[in-house]
């Protein structure tokens, strides 16, 4: 089996892009699994469902997503194996811009979107900088100077990645990603494999439930400001 | 040249590489001194502004070599020399019928697309930018220049193709047209910026007819304007070779010289559209059905004689346009 990590801030469309690439690649006889990790809630199962795609859900509460991602991404792929896929998708869902999920050895996707500006690729860390593909999506609806631009500041942050540009809505795109999800590295397991950089670390009294605001409730892994 | 490159004291590799500290400020990152390397400046990195930033040490030395390299291959596709001609090779369409055409474009030229919804055009055109070796769900095939693509410029995301203008698109920058002109052209790289932001607000507001001024913020831009904006900004500033114009009939500019400004800037020129004087503007029409071309019409002179009839009238109907506009009874001049 083969396996990918995608992650992008929400709303990006890492499902729609998904879901097309997934179609090309059914048309080729490819079986796709997909784990959706959220925190919340999510739409998404639905979406995939709908599209006869086998997925499994995973939401993080009130843990940290990445955390939860990791605690999880072994029976993930375990659950890929079984199910006997060609291809296992992890999608994360890349809630803070500092999310790490890309693993060691394992084909690591980005997805960001047009619309989110052209700052953004230097806001977004280790998901973005550390991926070996990045998708860009929602070019259809900004100007061809804008999506120049934005895939130039994509390239100035992580010079190494295959960028393309994937519409999810017409799909437009979705078969040349499909034809990289397949040059994936076979990946079996990931027990014993490094995750490509630290997850966001936390680790203080409001993590364990406290609520009350002020210096004498906060303890632990805490940071503070500069004011001038 | 890699570890080498790192020992370098910074100003002696800013000479060479002048934009190199715009990858510090990138990474947000403080600029090292001049006379330090950046193999140094790494090496001694405060560890928890490392961490803040996310960035790990041990990969930051390649990084920035990478970033070099980009600098580098940026700076050669800026001068590279234009492709000659596109070729396109039939594959098939939905139903697996052949397609029976070889079809070769130069820049300069104008082709036009027509056909429903659903017929094809976009494949096409994703054959075209992925550079289509039989792979692709129509089996097409692209040669430039006559040859295959090396296969590196597939995914070289600075040397796409096509270039895309749609009545879709808009700005989603709060920027003002001449900042908006200027980071484009920062970001291809361009020597003489202002002289260039100069020159595409000036065909910019020449195709607009309403005249706008570099203050004016991009997302405030009428339709039309927007459009002629694209229009200059693409046919001056994008590397593409091929330019996609699709549905830009209401556009609000003048259409014609809107696609003349694009082949005088050598550019290959697509046009989806039914609009009979944009389709009868190229010189060849690709008729798109179930998936595929189903036939290249080369316009005819007669083609060409009914396209005059047709600006001519069109001509009169904008004149009308016009007239409400300012309040005008429209009782005799269509007559004349």
């Amino acid at each position: 089996m083969k396996a990918v990590t995608l992650a992008g801030p929400p709303s990006s469309g890492k499902s729609a892009v998904t879901i097309k690439a997934i179609a090309s690649l059914k048309q080729k006889g490819v079986t796709v699994g997909v784990v959706k990790f959220d925190s919340l809630s999510t739409q998404d199962q639905q979406l995939y469902e709908k599209q006869g795609v086998p997925v499994t859900t995973g939401l993080s509460g009130n843990l940290c997503p990445d955390h939860f991602f990791v605690s999880n991404v072994e029976e993930s792929l375990a659950w890929g194996v079984t199910s006997g896929f060609d291809l296992l998708v992890i999608e994360s869902a890349g809630l803070c811009n500092r999310c790490a999920p890309h693993i060691q050895g394992v084909l690591a996707i980005c997805v960001v979107d047009n619309l989110s500006g052209v700052n953004t690729p230097k806001k977004i860390g280790p998901m973005l900088k550390m991926a070996d593909i990045v998708v860009i999506t929602k070019g259809d609806i900004v100007s061809q100077a804008e999506r120049e631009v934005f895939a130039h500041r994509v390239r100035q942050v992580n010079a190494n990645a295959t960028i393309l540009n994937v519409n999810g809505l017409t799909g437009q795109g979705a078969d040349e990603l499909g034809r990289l999800l397949q040059g994936a590295p076979e990946t079996t397991s990931v027990t014993g494999k490094l995750l490509r950089f630290s997850l966001p670390a936390a680790l203080c009294s409001y993590c364990l439930g406290q609520r009350r605001i002020g210096a004498d409730f906060q303890m632990g892994n805490v940071k503070k400001m500069a004011f001038s | 040249m890699k570890e080498a490159t790192l020992e370098l004291p910074l100003a002696q590799l800013l000479r060479q590489f002048p934009l190199a500290g715009e990858f510090f400020h990138t990474m947000g990152l403080p600029l090292p001194p001049g006379t330090m390397s950046p193999a140094t400046y790494f090496a001694t990195l405060d560890n928890v502004l490392l961490e803040d930033l996310a960035l790990a040490r041990e990969s930051l030395g390649e990084q920035f070599t990478d970033y070099l390299s980009l600098l580098s291959t940026l700076g050669k596709g800026r001068s590279s020399s234009r492709l000659e001609s596109i070729t396109i090779l039939g594959g098939h369409d939905k139903s697996n019928r052949r397609e029976e055409f070889t079809l070769t474009v130069r820049p300069g030229e104008i082709i036009s697309l027509v056909g429903p919804t659903g017929s094809g055009k976009s494949r096409f055109l994703a054959d075209i930018e992925w550079l289509a070796q039989g792979d692709s769900p129509t089996g097409r095939s692209l040669l430039i220049d006559g040859f295959p693509p090396e296969p590196g410029l597939r995914y070289a995301i600075d040397r796409k193709l096509v270039a895309q203008l749609s009545q879709n698109m808009n700005f989603v920058m709060d920027l003002s047209v001449e900042e908006f002109i200027t980071m484009h052209a920062e970001s291809r790289m361009m020597e003489d910026i202002p002289g260039i932001t100069r020159n595409i607000i000036a065909l910019a507001n020449d195709l607009a007819g309403e005249q706008f001024s570099p203050g004016t913020p991009v997302t405030s831009l009428s339709g039309g304007q927007s459009r002629a904006l694209m229009i200059a900004d693409t046919s001056c500033l994008s590397n593409s070779p091929i330019v996609l114009i699709d549905e830009i009939e209401n556009a609000g500019i003048d259409r014609k010289r809107a696609v003349h400004t694009l082949v005088d800037k050598q550019k290959i020129v697509l046009i989806a559209t039914h609009d009979p004087i944009l389709a009868l503007m190229g010189e060849r029409r690709l008729v798109f059905k179930n998936g595929g071309i189903s036939a290249i019409i080369t316009t005819s002179p007669g083609e060409r004689a009914n396209l005059k009839l047709f600006e001519e009238m069109d001509a009169k109907l904008g004149a009308v346009r016009n007239a409400l506009r300012n309040g005008e009874r429209i009782e005799s001049f269509l007559w004349e």
